[in-house]
């Protein structure tokens, strides 16, 4: 690990820092949590794409079109069903960590089971999610 | 150990940040508030999908979905404004890229809630 200057002043001796991340074997609970800041992360970015949607359809049908024609298109979709998973999965894992902060499900099988819980259960979502969107537009 | 902060620290328990819990109770409550919010959001997009202008214009121009479009966005836009900001601080040390990443963070919210609000106006008018 390179030193950071918040633990190391320069002119200072080097002195061994606590072991970091990477000698760590990767537990689920641990794997959850960064990728519930990374979904975070993503969604940040991702709220453009609604408020986009939103303007597109205060605008015009024109542009509307224009719009769900970028929306519909197989990258589109791609980014969408992505932003679908990520939107749930950070739903899923943010109920979780409420549940934790009460104080329960913090024992080490039940913790690492209910971090299992929110990658199915967000997976599975996504998939329901968009058998119904697809339904409901008759491709299915 | 004898403590070592004064007085005036302890009655005010904000600790070494200065803003004590505060940060900490304002992601949560604004998550609960997401939960049912971003539901709702979700059933909205997949009624609409594949549906027509004039079927989207009505159903977001309605003054239910419309109001809570509104609080969705207010809700999302201050859980994500907060929360960068503590990925900011936790990764950026340098003093001026992470103030100006701030300061960004807050613009980019408010630009965002601001294209929205006027979206929805737009939609619940019928402009």
């Amino acid at each position: 690990m390179s030193q950071s200057t918040a633990t190391q002043p320069p002119g200072r001796k080097a002195r061994p820092l606590s072991p970091h991340l990477s000698v760590y074997k990767p537990t689920i609970t641990m794997t959850m949590s960064i990728v519930h800041r990374i979904t975070g992360g993503a969604l940040y970015f991702g709220t453009v794409l609604v408020v986009w949607w939103l303007i597109a359809a205060a605008i015009g049908p024109g542009y509307f079109d224009f719009v769900s024609w970028i929306f519909g298109s197989w990258i589109g979709r791609i980014v969408l069903f992505a932003y679908t998973w990520v939107l749930l999965h950070h739903l899923a894992g943010g109920i979780r960590h409420l549940i934790w902060d009460t104080g329960a499900g913090m024992e080490k099988h039940t913790a690492s089971k209910i971090a299992w819980a929110t990658v199915i259960a967000s997976g599975l979502l996504t998939i329901l999610v968009w058998a119904f969107a697809l339904m409901s537009r008759g491709a299915m | 150990m004898r403590d070592m902060r004064t007085p005036m620290a302890r009655v005010r328990g904000l600790g070494s940040a200065h803003e004590g819990t505060g940060h900490f109770w304002k992601q949560r409550v604004s998550a609960v508030a997401a939960i049912p919010l971003t539901l709702f959001f979700v059933g909205l997009v997949v009624a609409l999908s594949g549906a027509s202008y004039e079927q989207t214009r009505a159903v977001l121009g309605n003054p239910f979905v419309s109001l809570i479009l509104g609080l969705t966005l207010y809700t999302v836009l201050y859980h994500m404004r907060i929360g960068m900001q503590v990925i900011i601080e936790d990764y950026i040390h340098a003093g001026w890229a992470k103030l100006s990443l701030l300061v960004l963070n807050t613009f980019f919210v408010i630009v965002l809630g601001a294209c929205a609000l006027y979206a929805l106006i737009l939609l619940a008018l019928g402009a």
